[in-house]
């Protein structure tokens, strides 16, 4: 995290960038790394992947790209205001006040999250430097792991993430960094993340948590930076090995790979959010074939991001291509809790252990 | 059809009445809410008829009101001429009165049919007669007749006939009570009164429901519609029966002068050909004329080669009438386009001449993901029935529209789109699937004949679709270095608290062309044009710009215009709403230039040629 003095110097020099090259008479242009799977390259010193160097101009010509610049003029107005009067907004709260901007506002929050991370790769500054917080996504933690937690008062409290909690865990907070948040101890094996709320109660119920020492998480589907910035902090600092849980689809692959390898949209910060030594214990082709399990016809959707995967520079190992292409084949997906074909206690009495032994 | 003893005297004689009244179904009268829709109808087209004739430009009024359950009353008012009082009887008591049988005629109503059933109708189910009261101009007092029908004989039973003190001029107002139920909707009496308001935008046509709730289609010209001119028939298409008929009501004294008489197109050179063709003396008697005889003269006919018909007998709307009548109605849709009415080529159909009339209005708030509206017309009679087995239908569903950039499956059937269509085909004896005349019959001639003249609809909606295309995007470039790069430079410096930056090299880089664009100004509740010339090039321009309006045309010299500087011309003459100027340059690169056209070489020799072509 920077000062608040560098990122007003940072976000002013791209202002300044476009009012030299008016003042010159050339066509506002601003360079941006290029955002696609097609520039995404692994960093093999830190085992994530991150931003080649392709880029792409954004500039004035055009009515999108000037939209684009004007906006991003306006968004910088705004964080710098928020700066100077010490405020901060959710990235929501900016899209709303956008609306006062008139033919400059956003047309979706997609948009405005765009721009936001777009601002990030340009300044090499993070969100946060620019007040500018996500909505909480309310993903949760059970198990034995100890923290302390900065609250309103200013105090730290410390939590035992099994005892302190109720039956839905800690929440994890949007801002999990040493400011707010202390990683104290722990006394588990493995942390054990799940896509789905059904999955992470039926492993609470079943009490998985203890018999297997694990840190249970819950995603909530594709995780929030500040889910998988926790993730790396446990696994870093307090050296647990993480296991992802999902279902078995392109999209639950994706979810993985945002994890493991870092997300496409946020390879920026791959470094800060990645745990590349994450394993995945979804459910796989070769699980529906082998365990026989309920499944779904792959959609037209599914279909295309599955071929769409087969491109992804991420997925090109043995393991995923095979994996990929013979779902393919068999046409069908399955959710984890198709598990339950064999009983409730099928998935921790054999699945989950079976999974665990083959992978270590 | 007119009564006549015949050979065969087993068969007991049924009057014309006594049959439709056992046949209702076959004048339209075939269930509650139709027969209510059918006794207004026929009495509307009898008064558009009346006024017609008379150049008059119609006032009518129609008033429903529920008596008891299914019991109303209906009550039509026309400005008309008024009919003289002693035919009074035989016009609304007797059917076929007045049937021009030998007499081709593009008219509304069912030759003499239509008004004697509805009395007919009404006198059967609510067992009352109908009440006429009309006056003429050069009449003091107007008359009031209580008339029924007398079945088994055919004729009017007046019940009184009495003098009256009457406010109008001179009219007529027919009151018949009836059974029949009210609806609303696609096949009601109300869309039926609108559709007509399209087509007659001269007439006012007020409408009061049963609920008391009172509807008022103003008129927006003043001018009487051109009544169609009787012609007599052409040979080609006639049949048997019809000769027979001619020929025994003939008072000629030869079949050589008969033909000539009788029939268009015919001379005596022809006629003399025909009937040698036919084996037929020319002296011989029209009396004399038997069926053998007549399928003879009938080969003759058309074993002869005759002049087409003439486009006389033909009525159009009129491109005027079509125009104002849709803007009036349908305006409140505000449309952005209004297609210019078509007139299709005077087509043949079994001998007899017909021809097609279409108008589009496209856009505005029209619903897109409905089936566009058709409006179907025959002889300027709105057609709400049968719409599938119409010719106009066919038409419709045969054209593919996609192209256009409308929703249609397979590019067949109606399509879906924010348009509404109409088309109007007019002649004497159009074919009708069924004597009510609900449908046009789907012939091959008359499909393909409005087939044409859509695609002559669709063809300059293409034409405007793609100027608007050019003009969005005209106008986002224009909006671009208009607002977003100044706005650029503004923000920028605002943050920087610096000077604003000047922009307009940046712009001239950007756009490099000369803008020609038109707004509008509101003055004095008039509508004005604003022309602007904004020079976002990089150097000084200068040019001649022609600027044409509806009403004339300007020109103007531009000198020297410098970097993103502005050229106005405001024109004070006031505007219809729908006017747009067209702009014209010379002396400067037509590269250069956005929202003109340049002058083409031979202007002033043709002049402004406002009209598109065909193809």
């Amino acid at each position: 995290m920077n000062q608040r003095n560098d990122t007003e110097e940072y976000l002013k020099k791209l202002v300044k960038l476009v009012y030299d090259q008016i003042s010159k008479g050339d066509v506002p242009e601003i360079s941006i790394k290029s955002r696609t799977k097609e520039n995404i390259v692994l960093d093999s010193l830190l085992g994530v992947w991150k931003y080649g160097d392709q880029e792409v101009k954004r500039n004035a010509r055009k009515m999108d790209g000037a939209q684009f610049l004007a906006k991003s003029l306006y968004s910088i107005q705004f964080i710098l205001d928020m700066l100077k009067e010490s405020k901060s907004s959710t990235l929501r709260e900016m899209y709303y006040i956008s609306e006062g901007w008139k033919d400059y506002k956003f047309e979706s929050q997609d948009e405005s999250n765009l721009l936001v991370e777009d601002m990030e790769v340009i300044t090499e500054l993070m969100r946060e430097d620019f007040h500018l917080r996500p909505e909480e996504n309310g993903a949760s933690i059970i198990g034995n792991i100890t923290i302390e937690e900065k609250n309103r008062k200013g105090e730290f409290k410390r939590i035992n993430c099994r005892d302190d909690v109720g039956d839905s865990g800690y929440t994890i907070p949007y801002n999990v960094e040493e400011e707010k948040l202390h990683l104290i101890s722990q006394d588990a094996d493995m942390i054990l993340a799940m896509e789905t709320g059904g999955m992470f109660d039926r492993l609470v119920e079943n009490r998985f948590d203890e018999d297997f020492r694990a840190v249970l998480v819950h995603l909530k589907g594709q995780p929030a930076r500040s889910t998988r910035r926790l993730l790396k902090r446990m696994n870093e600092e307090m050296h647990l090995p993480v296991y992802v849980f999902t279902d078995g689809d392109p999209w639950s692959f994706r979810i993985y790979a945002s994890i493991a390898y870092g997300a496409i949209k946020t390879a920026h910060i791959s470094h800060w959010l990645a745990v590349p030594t994450a394993e995945y214990l979804g459910i796989t082709a070769s699980d529906i074939l082998s365990y026989d399990l309920p499944t779904d016809v792959l959609t037209d959707k599914d279909i295309a991001a599955l071929n769409s995967e087969l491109q992804d520079p991420r997925f090109n190992t043995e393991f995923w291509r095979s994996e990929i292409e013979t779902m393919l084949k068999i046409g069908k997906k399955a959710e984890q809790q198709a598990l339950a074909k064999y009983g409730l206690n099928f998935v921790t009495d054999t699945y989950l252990p079976e999974k665990l032994n083959f992978r270590s | 059809m007119t009564p006549k003893k015949t050979e065969t005297e087993n068969y007991r004689q049924v009057s014309v009445s006594e049959f439709f009244e056992k046949n209702r179904h076959m004048l339209g009268f075939d269930s509650l809410q139709k027969s209510l829709f059918m006794i207004v109808k026929e009495a509307v087209d009898n008064s558009l008829d009346a006024c017609e004739e008379s150049g008059t430009t119609p006032e009518i009024s129609v008033e429903i009101s529920i008596l008891k359950e299914d019991l109303f009353e209906v009550k039509v008012l026309d400005n008309g001429p008024g009919i003289e009082r002693s035919i009074v009887p035989k016009v609304f008591g007797q059917l076929l009165y007045g049937s021009r049988f030998h007499v081709l005629k593009q008219s509304r109503g069912q030759q003499g049919i239509g008004i004697t059933a509805a009395i007919l109708y009404g006198q059967s189910t609510s067992g009352e007669p109908s009440i006429i009261t009309t006056r003429r101009k050069v009449d003091s007092v107007a008359y009031r007749f209580v008339l029924g029908i007398d079945i088994k004989n055919n004729v009017a039973k007046v019940h009184s006939e009495d003098p009256i003190i009457w406010p109008h001029e001179s009219g007529t107002e027919i009151c018949i009570k009836a059974r029949g139920r009210y609806v609303t909707g696609r096949q009601s009496i109300f869309e039926y009164l609108k559709e007509l308001a399209v087509v007659n935008p001269n007439a006012k046509i007020s409408f009061t429901d049963p609920e008391g709730k009172k509807y008022i289609f103003e008129k927006t010209i003043d001018e009487p519609s051109k009544p169609p001119k009787a012609t007599k028939p052409h040979p080609y298409g006639v049949e048997i029966g019809d000769i027979i008929g001619i020929c025994a009501d003939s008072s000629e004294d030869s079949m050589e002068n008969l033909l000539i008489s009788a029939f268009s197109r015919i001379s005596r050179a022809t006629s003399l050909e025909i009937l040698e063709k036919s084996g037929i003396d020319p002296g011989a008697s029209p009396h004399s004329i038997d069926k053998v005889k007549a399928e003879s003269i009938i080969k003759g006919i058309n074993d002869t080669k005759l002049m087409p018909p003439s486009a006389e007998s033909l009525s159009p709307i009129s491109e005027k009438f079509i125009r104002t009548g849709m803007l009036s109605v349908y305006g409140e849709h505000k449309p952005s386009f209004y297609g210019r009415p078509v007139t299709g080529k005077v087509a043949i159909y079994k001998g007899n001449p017909f021809s097609v009339e279409t108008g589009m209005v496209f856009g505005g708030a029209l619903p897109a993901d409905q089936p566009i509206l058709v409006l179907r017309y025959a002889n300027k009679v709105p057609l709400l029935f049968h719409p599938g087995s119409c010719a106009i239908t066919k038409a419709i569903s045969e054209t593919d529209w996609r192209q256009f950039g409308f929703e249609q499956k397979q590019g067949k059937g109606v399509p879906y789109g924010p348009a509404i269509i109409m088309v109007h085909v007019f002649g004497p004896r159009l074919p009708y699937t069924s004597e009510s005349k609900e449908a046009i019959a789907p012939v091959d001639e008359i499909t393909d004949a409005i087939k044409y003249a859509i695609k002559m609809e669709l063809k300059q909606l293409r034409r405007f679709n793609s100027r608007a295309e050019k003009n969005k995007k005209m106008g986002e470039k224009f909006n671009l270095v208009s607002t977003v790069i100044p706005e650029i430079a503004r923000k920028s410096s605002e943050i920087l608290s610096m000077e604003i930056p000047d922009c307009r090299v940046v712009i001239s880089k950007i756009a490099n062309v000369v803008f020609v664009r038109e707004t509008f100004v509101e003055r004095d509740g008039n509508k004005h044009s604003v022309t602007e010339v904004i020079n976002y090039t990089m150097n000084p321009i200068s040019m001649n710009l022609k600027i044409v309006f509806r009403n004339g045309e300007v020109d103007k010299k531009i000198e020297n215009l410098g970097m993103s500087e502005k050229f106005v011309y405001e024109h004070t003459e006031p505007l219809n709403v729908s006017d747009e100027a067209e702009y014209y340059f010379t002396g400067i690169n037509p590269v250069l230039v956005q929202g003109a056209d340049e002058l083409p070489s031979d202007w002033g020799l043709k002049g402004v040629e406002a009209y598109e072509s065909e193809e």
